[in-house]
């Protein structure tokens, strides 16, 4: 039984192997879907909204649903587009999001999609709300100002034991990811690294390197998110 | 074809948006052939003297005087633009947005490590002085904004893509690498 999947994606083909989700399939097949919870290597969560294309008349998480024969998705169109650029923005607003003084700034991945959909301004009133850091740790501080909850240091820094370094605090809206105490104070300086490196923003922060990239040589200084999947049409 | 007229200000900013402006170096004389400015620091004059195209603001509202200097642009200008970061959601200034006022006041001008002589303990507060506001507001949440140009600062590129569309009426160029956040 042939384990090739076929469908399309704005009218594009996509040949997919069974078992990839549409954001997969779609990097393989060189079309970039947004996302911004998601990182390669962790399961899917769904949260961001991000990847949301229409299937059927209706809105799925591109990052969570599993790709299959004959489906017709949309994707880039100006309803979907727009929906997304109000993702950003709600984002944008909720925290305090002040990139000239921000160490992640042109390596964010909110960043770089608020330019990749020409964010200008947000639609939505800032909210400004009060939020602390901590920077007990002597490898890390966690800014809770920059924080979107995407879940993704929690799942990939763990000890050997597979305990998760980060996690949940509180719910509703004062829910907030926090750096374990005790755990903080041990980490090792390879897991502090990779731990700034799966925030895609700038919550967590690695002690001691601020601002090492110039301005011009950073992530997305040049190049939109996404245009190493894009293939040249 | 008759000039258009620009009118500049900095409102809670630190002037580093209208360094910006002229960064668009030998430009300048294209422009003034384009448009003629009213008021605003780049030519000096105090006061409005006729009504305006393109009023450009630099930074947030902080305090009583911005509120009122901003509704004066309102209303001498058909076309307003927040241009910076401070101008579009507060900046630097907005940091103070998570305490108190009173705390920020003790701290400016009592406890803090640089405060030299204040045995009195005094705190500003003059009938001349303008009023601090709760916090500091983006200009589009006092009064309508038409445009907005982002960037810390907007760079050069940015406002003079800007003024060239406003002024010959063409859509505006926005090339990947001039719209940034910082």
């Amino acid at each position: 039984m042939s384990t090739t999947i076929r469908f399309k994606i704005d009218g594009k083909e996509i040949i997919a192997e069974k078992g990839q989700t549409i954001v997969e399939a779609a990097k393989a097949n060189g079309v970039y879907i947004p996302t911004l919870c998601n990182f390669e290597g962790l399961p899917p969560k769904g949260c961001c909204r991000m990847c949301t294309v229409k299937l059927n008349k209706r809105y799925m998480t591109a990052c969570t649903t599993p790709a299959a024969d004959g489906m017709e998705v949309e994707s880039d169109t100006p309803e979907i587009n727009d929906f997304r650029k109000g993702i950003i923005e709600l984002l944008f607003v909720s925290g305090n999001h002040f990139c000239p003084a921000c160490e992640k700034s042109g390596n964010c991945e909110l960043q770089a999609l608020a330019y990749r959909f020409k964010m200008m301004v947000p639609r939505f009133p800032f909210l400004f709300p009060q939020k602390g850091l901590d920077a007990s740790s002597p490898k890390l501080i966690k800014e809770q100002n920059r924080c979107i909850m995407c879940k993704r240091c929690i799942k990939a820094i763990k000890d050997d034991e597979g305990r998760s370094y980060f996690a949940y605090q509180y719910r509703g809206n004062k829910l907030e990811v926090i750096l374990d105490k005790k755990l903080g104070k041990e980490i090792s300086d390879a897991l502090a690294r990779k731990a700034m490196d799966t925030c895609p923003v700038g919550s967590i922060i690695y002690k001691e390197l601020g601002y090492y990239q110039p301005i011009g040589k950073r992530k997305y200084d040049k190049e939109p998110i996404g245009s190493d999947i894009e293939v040249q049409q | 074809m008759e000039k258009k007229i620009i009118a500049t200000t900095s409102l809670a900013g630190c002037f580093g948006c209208h360094m910006s402006f002229l960064d668009i170096d030998e430009r300048i004389l294209d422009l003034i052939e384009l448009v003629e400015f009213n008021k605003s620091p780049i030519d000096d004059i105090k006061n409005f003297t006729k009504q305006v195209d393109i009023g450009l603001i630099e930074g947030g509202c902080c305090n009583s005087e911005n509120i009122e200097l901003l509704k004066l642009f309102r209303e001498n200008c058909n076309i307003l633009v927040s241009f910076g970061e401070c101008a579009i959601m507060g900046g630097l200034p907005a940091l103070r947005n998570g305490i108190p006022i009173e705390e920020c006041l003790q701290e400016a001008y009592i406890d803090g490590p640089t405060v030299g002589e204040n045995k009195q303990k005094i705190l500003p507060n003059n009938e001349e002085l303008p009023m601090l506001l709760d916090k500091v507001y983006p200009c589009h949440e006092i009064v309508k904004i038409d445009y907005f140009l982002p960037g810390c600062p907007p760079r050069a590129e940015l406002i003079w893509n800007a003024l060239v569309a406003l002024v010959t009426g063409k859509e505006m160029e926005l090339p990947y690498e001039v719209v940034k956040f910082d």
